[in-house]
């Protein structure tokens, strides 16, 4: 057992860790259960969050690899009296089916509007390339995304 | 069409958990798993037929942290069907909770339940077992043969309905139907084609897993949490396979990451129940992806022949599919499925002379399962390719032929009454019909007019456009029931108690639609709770295209016997008759006055002040009709004649479903099933090797479309007014997957010339149909 401290949501927070614990399984046994768990191998991008202003899987992630650095999980952006504007956008556009996926979508779509903020389809298109949706078709999905680039904003 | 003023149905409103599951509220399975939960873990078999000739459980349980291991020498011994079907199932018991006998690459050896992952893991590794190897049953068409090994020799395994069924000829199902006289119209035709086409593995790749926990409360009750399309089957089936009474189980459903048909099965609550009654403490098992591929359930792979013979002038003379369906190691659904493949798909052309037979056989690889489409999906495929090869014999644009073929409103066809599921069916009408329209408006968005045979093309990069016409159904009629309760609290909101699933579909906003809609209320006014064996009324579950139409009409019904009492109550609050008043925006109003009362003091008055009574009810529902929603689909492909890849351009789906109760959900249905169909039709597929096992069972190496990959894609709501239906409504979440394969395969041959007769559509092949040497039609 090993302890680190990182910033998660804007708190610095201590857990103690296994040495080998994946930081997926560190979330959601600390309670923050939006980040999904869909294939284990890095495949399906349930399990995105962002860490340093990156999207990355945290199935793939050690624990340990996130000490000292800066994490955003799904509940982190967003809350119901104060939804993200993706959260917003991906609800409004009927993007949500399952919802399994959508957490994911949402987090790897924020970490690219943060570097980008009027990214067009195309940038969507390769920056969501690693996350799965079986029930949408993407085509909402896209919408919604798309509809929270300045971008789309300044066209409307 | 009428024009109806709605005023909640048919709004694109936002989905009433959408929310809550954008900002990652706990909400699913593996949200909910307690602290304490024990992990369970299976060892799998290592063959895909064999003995268990001795197996040592005794290392693993002394392990410290392990607290039990269960096995077939320390389980009930009870035969059962693993599919989440009506009782008495049409589908045959064949599968224990564990059994000696290993049928697939992937068959439960023994479970260990843990404190944690890593120990449940080190314990399976502890289990000791020697296997004696079988010869193996490993591609569909040698099941049948003289000799084969006989999957099922247990003395159990048996047909609960009385259905052909002969397990020591590894099958598992069969069902024949002849309308006129196939023959005869075989050769009254013109031109004749005769086919075989191949129908290849697939999974529905639930972004969750299968996933299931159990606890025992302090009534001794078994609490299952899991992620079912079937709770009340699961409760049914669980209880049969543990010996127990139904009382002693309830299932919970919480939200669901996706069903698709994998989950109208049993595949692991029989187990968590069991460790639960073990072991006393909270019990979880979520499959890997890879068990998930492995051992939960997939696509009937099915060989098909297709015969067709039309007359010049375009008349379809007749009409013949044989499908050899492939059910692997268990019969889930095999019956029901290959029978879907006749009734869901050959009453949409008008011919007299019809020839039918499916054969379902058990083979030792992964089982099928339902899987949205169920049956249609393998059908459409051999159909809609063959409807274009007999229409280029006769000269005809498949368009036309099509368009002239086709079932309308007002016609029947004698397959309703002969092909039901696992028994006849039920005569019908049809009462609504689109499919003119959806032809048009798809070919009109594809631009078919501009359309030239292959012959025409030239050049490295050539364009090709392909359609398929498809219908399904709208629930199992005189089978399936569905039921809702309806109760009304003080604020003037109401708790809509459901069976009926939502698996992430939008069902629980759409029947909540229709409530607010009959009690003259908004959505939000509707707090819907699904589905609980414990809390809500019965329902068969999310299957069949069932939920919008069928526990739709249950809804409705619930709603206007509220309304009726609501009336009573608001009336004699205004002195009025119940007939001189009526609801409006959440108040009881006089038709001819001011007067009106809110819901709200409606509900107080009746809960606290006179003549008080909960204002509320229950009602159910069986359905006498299937109407099937009918769709044109259209595809626009690009073929590298150098490399044979094939590029998917544009995709349009035309669908009429009814009045479309939520046009947003709808589409979301539609674009769905048709991305799904796409990828089964360009990427998916299970590799074996020749010992059985799968190969790719991984996202890495099984690829589904993203984002990326996504085409331009186009969906067409034609709509309709269904009159059996709740507000004019059919169903729609089925029908779009079953389009892609026929579509894109059509759209090849119309680009390049090859044609291509199993999927997927790799370059590899539709290079070998271009330099000629395609090889003949096979299973994996």
């Amino acid at each position: 057992m090993k302890s680190i401290t990182f910033t998660l949501n804007g708190r610095e927070r201590s857990f103690d860790i296994e040495p080998d614990e994946r930081f997926l399984d560190l979330l959601r046994r600390s309670g923050l259960t939006g980040t999904k768990c869909g294939c284990d191998n890095g495949m399906c991008g349930s399990c995105t969050v962002i860490v340093d202003g990156r999207a990355v899987n945290s199935c793939i992630l050690f624990a340990f690899q996130v000490a000292g650095r800066i994490v955003e999980t799904i509940e982190g952006i967003g809350d119901f009296d104060r939804p993200h504007p993706l959260q917003t956008a991906m609800a409004d556009a009927g993007a949500v089916q399952c919802g399994y996926c959508t957490p994911g979508m949402v987090m790897a779509a924020k970490a690219l509007l943060d570097q980008k903020p009027d990214a067009g389809e195309e940038d969507f298109r390769r920056h969501l390339d690693g996350n799965l949706c079986r029930c949408t078709g993407y085509v909402k999905i896209r919408d919604a995304l798309l509809s929270c680039s300045a971008g789309a904003r300044a066209e409307s | 069409m009428k024009k109806r003023n709605f005023k909640v149905v048919n709004k694109p409103l936002r989905k009433i958990d959408a929310m809550t599951l954008a900002l990652g509220k706990p909400s699913y399975v593996g949200d909910l798993k307690p602290r304490d939960a024990l992990i369970i873990k299976m060892l799998t078999s290592p063959h895909a037929h064999a003995r268990i000739t001795s197996i040592d459980i005794s290392e693993a349980e002394q392990m410290p942290g392990v607290h039990a291991v269960l096995y077939y020498g320390n389980v009930p011994r009870i035969v059962h069907t693993t599919a989440g079907q009506g009782y008495p199932e049409p589908s045959p018991y064949d599968t224990f909770m564990f059994d000696s006998k290993m049928r697939f690459v992937g068959d439960r050896v023994a479970a260990v339940a843990a404190e944690t992952e890593k120990i449940a893991e080190a314990a399976l590794k502890a289990i000791k077992v020697e296997y004696e190897v079988l010869p193996a049953v490993l591609h569909i068409e040698d099941a049948m043969k003289e000799g084969a090994p006989v999957i099922h020799d247990e003395p159990e395994a048996r047909a609960v309905i009385p259905v052909p069924y002969d397990k020591d000829r590894n099958m598992a199902a069969k069902v024949d139907m002849d309308i006129g006289e196939f023959e005869k119209g075989m050769a009254e035709a013109d031109a004749t084609v005769d086919h075989r086409f191949y129908n290849h593995y697939g999974q529905h790749c639930p972004v969750e897993p299968h996933v299931s926990m159990a606890w025992v409360d302090r009534e001794d009750r078994i609490i299952i949490t899991t992620s079912t399309q079937v709770p009340f089957h699961c409760r049914r089936i669980v209880a049969q396979t543990l010996g127990i009474p139904v009382r002693r189980v309830r299932v919970i459903k919480p939200r669901i990451g996706g069903g698709f048909g994998a989950k109208q099965e049993i595949v692991l609550e029989d187990v968590v129940a069991m460790m639960a009654l073990r072991t006393r403490k909270p019990v979880y098992w979520e499959y890997t992806r890879k068990e998930e591929f492995i051992s939960a359930r997939t696509r009937h792979p099915m060989l098909m022949r297709i015969r067709i013979g039309a007359k010049r002038d375009g008349t379809i003379t007749a009409l013949g599919l044989d499908c050899l369906s492939n059910t692997g190691w268990n019969g889930s659904q095999g019956l029901t499925v290959v029978c879907n493949c006749g009734s869901k798909v050959l009453p949409l052309y008008r011919c007299e002379h019809i020839h039918f037979n499916g054969t379902v056989v058990y083979t030792n690889l992964p089982a099928g399962g339902a899987y949205r489409g169920y049956g249609a999906t393998q059908a459409a495929f051999a159909l809609e390719c063959a409807m274009d090869e007999v229409a280029e014999k006769i000269g005809m644009d498949p368009l036309e032929f099509r368009a002239m073929n086709h079932i309308k409103s007002g016609d029947t066809s004698p397959i309703f009454r002969a092909l039901g599921e696992g028994r006849e069916g039920v005569d019908q009408a049809i009462t609504s019909c689109e499919l003119a329209r959806c032809i048009k408006a798809g070919a009109r968005e594809i631009g078919w007019r501009k359309r030239k045979p292959h012959s025409d093309k030239k050049g490295r990069f050539r364009r090709g456009l392909g359609m398929a016409c498809l219908m399904q159904g709208s629930a199992i009629p005189e089978i399936d029931m569905g039921a809702a309760t309806l109760k009304m609290n003080e604020d003037g909101s109401f708790n809509l108690l459901l069976g009926a699933t939502d698996l992430g579909t939008g069902s629980d906003t759409v029947l909540a639609q229709i409530a607010a809609e009959t009690l003259g209320t908004d959505l939000e006014q509707i707090i819907v709770y699904s589905s609980d064996t414990d809390m809500t009324p019965f329902d068969v579950g999310a299957y069949a295209s069932s939920t919008t139409y069928l526990s739709g009409q249950a809804v409705q019904n619930v709603a206007e016997k509220v309304r009726k009492q609501i009336l009573k109550v608001g009336a004699e609050m205004l002195d009025r008759k119940p007939s001189e008043v009526t609801v409006q925006d959440s108040k009881v109003v006089e038709k001819n006055g001011e007067g009106q009362v809110s819901f709200s003091e409606i509900a107080l008055y009746s809960m606290y002040n006179t003549n008080q009574f909960q204002i509320g009810d229950i009602s159910s529902k069986i359905v006498h009709h299937s109407p099937p929603p009918f769709a044109a689909h259209f595809a626009e492909v690009e073929v590298d004649t150098l490399t044979g890849r094939v590029q998917l351009i544009k995709y349009v789906a035309a669908a009429d479903c009814g009045t479309p109760i939520h046009p947003k959900l709808a589409e979301g249905q539609v674009e769905g099933a048709v991305m799904n169909g796409i990828t089964y039709a360009m990427t998916e597929q299970y590799l074996f090797n020749d010992k059985g096992r799968m190969t790719n069972p991984g996202f890495g190496e099984y690829k589904l479309f993203t984002l990326r990959d996504l085409p331009e894609m186009k969906t067409i709501l034609v709509p309709s007014y269904e009159k059996t239906g709740p507000y004019g409504a059919k169903s729609i979440a089925e029908i779009g997957i079953n389009g892609p394969m026929p579509a894109i395969g059509n759209a090849i041959y119309n680009a390049c010339g090859v044609r291509l007769r199993s999927g997927p559509f790799t370059a590899e092949k539709v290079w070998q149909g271009l330099n000629g040497n395609l090889p003949e039609v096979k299973s994996e």
